[in-house]
């Protein structure tokens, strides 16, 4: 076996909506591999195809060898997942929940208790094992599903969204967690999030995914190079005088385009703080008046803009998001 | 062969376990939930007894004792069944659907859990009658109607399973409470002899299956029923045999 996760051009229609479009993608054994894109951009779908839970419109994928829709059983064996909203029973306690999720994957007494000893350590939660899961904060339940998806030894693991709604401070917990998961116990972790850092962090290889399609797929560090440079931001007085200064930037060749939005054009250059005062004289000597620059090193933010043409941030969710989004909150 | 065996077993022990530590967790409900009945027997009982008479003798508060355990048996197993819905709604669901486990075994863990706390429900009305004074006719009699517990508490949680299956929110919940068990319990011969009926009314009475479990509890219990006992046995059996099928099948189509 080649590959841990493999697809081939898999998709995910819901009515007329493409929530997932020709995805192929394939994850190494033992990579920690990152779908980051902004909500409703197809991400869950993706990762319920191949934990099995939706069925693919077309395409295929398999997971550890084995095909999601043929040999579902045999790629549940392989799995853990960790979900956005927690599927724990918050009426028993944190150990009653592991010791459930042992027996349902056929584990007997022994390995279960010495599993759930293991599990609990790692994610610190030792202490806490007897109380009922109700009387945990989200971080900690967070965690519990964690050391819950871990139980059985799973080749790979999914964790969705895993830090979504926590604290600073547990999140950099739980991302020595996941890093620890990784180069420890060696199993495969395919995460998705919309937190750049999140992606930045941890991620050996990230694929950026927007509107269901993957726009680009590559180390972080490749992302960012692939942009050319820094980035300078200038803010315009006039945002009609957009395209001119882009044309002006184009010509000249002294700068890439990120993209261009409201009154903001987005650029990248070579060696930033020396080229700045090129870049203004081209912008004075036009005629064009600019309020502000700025000048920062590369984010996948950046990234994502670029191949997107809008911030992974951005408040103003498009329509098709809204309706993904709904879909989504529908089916809870 | 025997792996796959060993599999569906643990499955529903699993599922068996799951529903007993949760019933273990919520003792102040299991005594809320059995009020309503004894205040039925308590008030209803002595309301009817100076009110009416049946057959020239004034009402004998015993007669209600099996309508009661059968109206518990029905309320704790429907609310077993449907608990499915709280599954989904609170995520555990999704932890289920995705364990390498068949989903029909995993339904029926459910129901023989949920149909686990049905009867010890039950048999906690039926001796808490037997303190208050109603006597039955035998041990054996006692043991016969446990068993009718069991089987008709597994028909109604597969009745809770099918219509879980169909409705996808708590709202709809509390519909099927009001528009199903309640009917079912008033249609069922609980509270009134179902011999001298008029016909609309007792045909209803007659295509209700908790017509059948009350009748056998009061055959086992009391000595007496209008239903022939080998008759509402077997329609029970039947009842409860078509409810698991289909709320196995419907289970297992069930989407997160």
């Amino acid at each position: 076996m080649l590959y841990a996760i493999e697809t081939e051009e898999i998709t995910k229609r819901f009515d007329d909506i493409v929530a997932v479009n020709k995805v192929s993608i394939s994850v190494k054994p033992g990579e920690l591999f990152g779908l980051l894109g902004p909500n409703g951009a197809g991400k869950t779908t993706l990762i319920s195809m191949l934990s099995t839970i939706a069925e693919p419109t077309s395409g295929k994928a398999k997971v550890w060898g084995f095909d999601v829709e043929k040999e579902s059983s045999k790629v549940r064996e392989n799995i853990g997942m960790v979900f956005q909203d927690t599927t724990l029973d918050d009426r028993l306690t944190g150990k009653e929940n592991l010791d459930l999720h042992g027996r349902l994957y056929g584990l007997d007494g022994k390995t279960r208790k010495k599993r759930i000893e293991e599990v609990l350590a790692l994610v610190e939660l030792t202490e806490r094992a007897d109380s009922i899961v109700r009387t945990f904060s989200g971080g900690m339940m967070r965690r519990l599903e964690i050391a819950r998806g871990l139980m059985h030894h799973p080749h790979v693991l999914f964790l969705d969204e895993p830090t979504l709604g926590l604290d600073p401070q547990t999140r950099n917990h739980i991302w020595e967690y996941i890093k620890i998961l990784n180069k420890v116990e060696g199993v495969t972790i395919v995460l998705t999030t919309h937190y750049m850092e999140e992606a930045d962090h941890l991620c050996e290889r990230i694929a950026i995914i927007d509107h269901g399609d993957i726009v680009a797929l590559d180390t972080p560090e490749a992302l960012k190079d692939g942009l050319g440079g820094d980035v300078i931001i200038l803010q315009l007085e006039k945002p009609d005088d957009k395209s001119k200064l882009c044309d002006i930037y184009d010509k000249n060749g002294c700068a890439k385009i990120v993209s261009r939005q409201n009154d903001e054009v987005f650029i990248t250059v070579k060696n930033g703080e020396h080229q700045i005062p090129h870049i203004l004289s081209l912008a004075s000597n036009a005629g064009i008046s600019i309020l502000a620059v700025s000048l920062r090193k590369p984010t996948l933010d950046d990234v994502f803009l670029h191949h997107t043409g809008r911030a992974i941030r951005d408040k103003r969710v498009s329509e098709i998001e809204q309706v993904g989004f709904k879909i989504r909150s529908r089916r809870k | 062969m025997k792996k796959v065996l060993n599999r569906a077993l643990q499955t529903v022990y699993t599922m068996w376990l799951r529903e007993m530590l949760r019933f273990w967790r919520s003792k102040s409900r299991i005594i809320g939930s059995l009020a309503t009945p004894l205040f039925f027997m308590v008030f209803l009982g002595a309301g009817f007894n100076s009110s009416f008479q049946v057959g020239g003798r004034p009402f004998d508060p015993s007669y209600l004792a099996p309508g009661l355990i059968g109206m518990v048996v029905l309320f704790s197993s429907m609310m077993g069944g449907v608990s499915i819905i709280w599954d989904r709604e609170f995520g555990f669901l999704k932890e289920i659907l995705i364990a390498p486990v068949s989903r029909f075994f995993v339904a029926l863990g459910k129901a023989v859990g949920g149909v686990t706390t049905s009867v010890i429900q039950g048999i906690l009305i039926m001796c808490i009658a037997r303190l208050m004074g109603i006597e039955y006719q035998s041990l054996s009699g006692v043991i016969a109607a446990i068993a009718v517990m069991f089987v008709s508490g597994i028909g109604f949680i597969g009745l809770g399973i099918t219509v879980a299956s169909r409705i996808d929110s708590h709202e709809g919940f509390q519909m099927v409470m009001s528009f199903l068990t309640m009917p079912l319990v008033l249609l069922s011969g609980a509270f009134f002899p179902i011999s001298k009926l008029p016909g609309w009314l007792s045909l209803l009475v007659y295509a209700n299956p908790l017509t059948y479990g009350v009748e056998a509890l009061r055959y086992f219990l009391l000595g007496e029923s209008i239903i022939p006992i080998f008759r509402s046995i077997t329609i029970l059996f039947a009842f409860a045999l078509a409810m698991t099928l289909l709320g196995g099948k419907l289970f297992g189509k069930m989407k997160v």
